[in-house]
């Protein structure tokens, strides 16, 4: 009896010892929050230290009413987005200041987890920014962040072996076959099974005179143009301009494709200059730049349009502050900084005059600044995850097309897209 | 209890006992049931609902839509055919290769220790690092596998469903093998050298020892390293996650659950598919305990 009582009582101490130990554990991630009116900015790290730049003197200018403390998330999207979704789905109050892609605002707005900009912060954040952007950052007809970056893609080429810039996909196609897979007669898109293989599709599509969704819940498509713009994906990707690792490149590989002298033609973001610039010196003297390639011949295209913009957390212990704090973070001053350390567009558009934006592109501030006005944006719906994974499904690899007869993928792309804004099935 | 034969004193020490015992377990029956019964009950019960962190308005109970719709999916029929079709291929190059590299180190004459270390290394590194080293390799680009004689300097390895499937397999099996090496070096330590001796003396050949005496003994040990890696094995994800994120048709059931799971937020689907997952893979460990199980108890080495 004694010896069961004596080890019932170590039983109890050690179940204590466990419950201490959960207990420390769980409040160990709540001492950040609570450390007064330091905001921690969730946000995506940029190589050239501007959030770290831009962080420094909002802090610095807010007279002591708040510290930013940059949060790095990876490079990779979708795991930016994964790190967020956890922390944000539940209910994290850690998080202040939310670096958030174009894509995420819909679906983190319906979800309740990032509040709404309205009145004198609203017009002051929106101020000059592309009407396209201020889009990007709204859901519903309500804003819920302040455009920081935006970013669009333009055709990069070779000036020493193409002559004129092509205009359309079909002539870049030709102008790459009449090159040659050896002399440079091969294109570089982003078209692995990932978000920018749905940045592709989705500008092609937009460029052919139609969109993937009418609104948050419709599928659009228009039968003549999607299966335009289908038939060109399928005609690159059979051809020889398609470089052999087509269906798995992405932005990075289609760079080093282009800087090796290896492909005459890209269409990639802005950064490509300055990468070039620093890794090709060679290939960077011939590097030619204009705008995203049309699908018909008779109407301009529409350009991939990309950025993040900074939104306030709904769990977040000091939204005041930390609205103030996002507008200085996304301000005009914030966004000269990220073009200079960064080469990050800006999202006003006022900008692109000054000597910031023109010194980080040289010569191409107005082809970039164009194309952001003229972009096609991907859909905004709160379910865009499905239908981005439904693009992704449907259409790759992007060899499966045929060009002659794209109809039957056409069908499958619908009806994927159906199951995905209506969320059923299996993507 | 009813047995009138037993004193009261030692009744209530049996009784005692008993409790003793129950709180002895207890620690570890409350441990369990937090870690595994409360998830495995959870993820049960968010199977059967319409739940989607995106759209925390809807929701509700749906009974079993969800298996439905995951099981009336050409999605799902394509990924468990591509986890079963990898499970059996790695598993079996595995089980040939581990059990030569089992037989050779238990040979080994000299330097045991650097043998038996040099081989575990593999196993010892992070299938998703592993994962990274193999597909830099394949790479078109950067890769040295397609400067190699016989191999096409074009050749995109990850744009093709079977081509990937064979870097995905080797990976794979480079990284277990020596896990199934381990397991089955363990059985073979156990088996008594003089019956190799008596063989010899009886001029059996080296094949006939390795047919008649060392697979009889060892079938335990092989039936539990084929039942741990095949488990292991079903679950795959890591390696098609860095290699193909399941395109070309490469696609895990793993993978699946987690696209529905973390891209998609629908907890409902995403549930069912692991519910589902975690049937089959009780279904695999009942085969091997039922079916082969009784052959355990068969090849039980002879003392």
């Amino acid at each position: 009896m004694q010896l069961t009582a004596r080890i019932a009582a170590i039983g109890l101490v050690f179940l204590g010892a466990v419950a201490l130990v959960v207990v420390l554990l769980a409040s160990g991630g709540d001492s950040e929050a609570s450390r007064g009116r330091t905001l921690t900015f969730f946000v995506a790290i940029q190589p050239g230290g501007s959030i770290e730049e831009v962080s420094k003197r909002c802090s610095e200018e807010s007279n002591g009413r708040y510290t930013v403390e940059p949060e790095f998330l990876p490079t990779d999207a979708s795991q930016q987005r994964e790190q967020l979704v956890r922390r944000l789905g539940a209910d994290d109050p850690s998080i202040d200041i939310v670096g958030m892609d174009v894509i995420w605002t819909g679906e983190f707005a319906n979800a309740g987890w990032v509040e709404e900009w309205t009145g004198k912060r609203k017009r002051e954040v929106t101020e000059k920014v592309f009407p396209g952007v201020i889009e990007t950052a709204s859901f519903e007809g309500k804003l819920y962040a302040a455009p920081f970056n935006t970013n669009t893609q333009l055709l990069w080429y070779r000036k020493d072996l193409v002559k004129q810039a092509p205009r359309t996909w079909d002539e870049m196609i030709d102008q790459a076959e009449r090159l040659g897979r050896g002399n440079g007669g091969t294109i570089q898109v982003q078209a692995n099974r990932y978000e920018g293989f749905t940045v592709w599709a989705n500008a092609l599509i937009e460029s052919a005179g139609t969109q993937l969704l009418s609104s948050p819940e419709e599928v659009d498509l228009a039968e003549g143009p999607t299966t335009r713009a289908l038939e060109v994906i399928g005609r690159f990707a059979n051809s020889s301009a398609a470089p052999p690792s087509l269906s798995t490149s992405d932005e990075d590989s289609a760079r080093i494709g282009f800087e090796s002298g290896e492909s005459a033609f890209m269409t990639n973001y802005t950064f490509a200059y300055a990468s070039a610039s620093e890794e090709a010196p060679e290939i960077a003297k011939n590097m030619g730049f204009a705008r995203f390639p049309r699908i018909d011949a008779g109407r301009p295209s529409k350009p991939p349009l990309g950025g993040f913009n900074l939104a306030v957390s709904a769990f977040s212990e000091n939204k005041d502050i930390a609205f103030d704090a996002a507008a200085c973070l996304a301000g005009r001053e914030s966004q000269k900084t990220a073009v200079e350390l960064d080469g990050l567009p800006p999202s006003r558009a006022d900008l692109y005059a000054t000597k910031a934006v023109t010194e980080a592109y040289p010569g191409f501030a107005e082809l970039v600044k164009r194309s952001i006005e003229d972009a096609g944006p991907r859909p905004s719906t709160a379910a865009y995850q499905d239908v981005s994974l439904a693009v992704q499904r449907s259409l790759h690899p992007p060899d499966k097309i045929d060009p002659e007869d794209a109809s039957s993928v056409y069908e499958e792309l619908r009806s994927n897209l159906e199951d995905a804004v209506n969320r059923e099935g299996l993507l | 209890m009813s047995e009138g034969a037993t004193t009261a004193g030692a009744s209530a020490r049996t009784r005692s006992e008993h409790r003793l015992a129950w709180l002895l377990c207890a620690p570890a029956v409350i441990a369990m049931l937090a870690v595994t019964a409360y998830p495995i009950g959870y993820a049960i019960a968010l199977s059967v609902q319409q739940i989607d962190l995106r759209f925390p308005d809807e929701g509700g109970f749906v009974g079993l839509d969800n298996y439905a719709s995951v099981l009336s999916s050409d999605l799902w029929w394509t990924d468990l055919f591509n986890t079963v079709f990898l499970t059996l291929v790695t598993v079996s190059i595995e089980l040939v290769l581990g059990m030569i590299i089992a037989l050779v180190m238990h040979r080994a004459i000299f330097g045991r220790g650097v043998v038996r270390t040099a081989v575990l290394i593999p196993y010892g590194i992070i299938t998703v690092v592993a994962a990274f080293a193999w597909q830099f390799a394949f790479a078109p680009d950067s890769g040295f596998v397609n400067n190699l004689p016989l191999i096409s300097d074009e050749m995109d390895w990850f744009g093709e469903r079977f081509s990937s499937f064979a870097v995905i397999i080797m990976a794979e099996v480079w990284k277990t093998t020596p896990f199934m090496a381990l397991l089955l070096l363990a059985g073979l330590v156990t088996i008594d050298g003089q019956l190799y001796e008596a063989a010899k003396v009886d001029g059996a050949s080296a094949w006939q020892r390795f047919t008649r005496i060392t697979l009889p003994l060892m079938k335990p040990a092989i039936l539990v390293a084929l039942l741990f890696r095949t488990l292991d094995a079903f679950r795959i994800f890591d390696t098609i996650y860095i290699m193909t994120a399941g395109a070309q048709d490469t696609e895990s059931v793993s993978i699946l659950g987690f696209n529905q799971l973390i891209s998609r937020l629908n907890l409902g689907l995403g549930s069912a598919v692991s519910v589902l997952i975690f049937i089959c893979v009780l279904a695999i460990a009942f085969l091997y305990v039922r079916v082969l199980g009784t052959r355990v108890e068969e090849g039980r080495p002879v003392k």
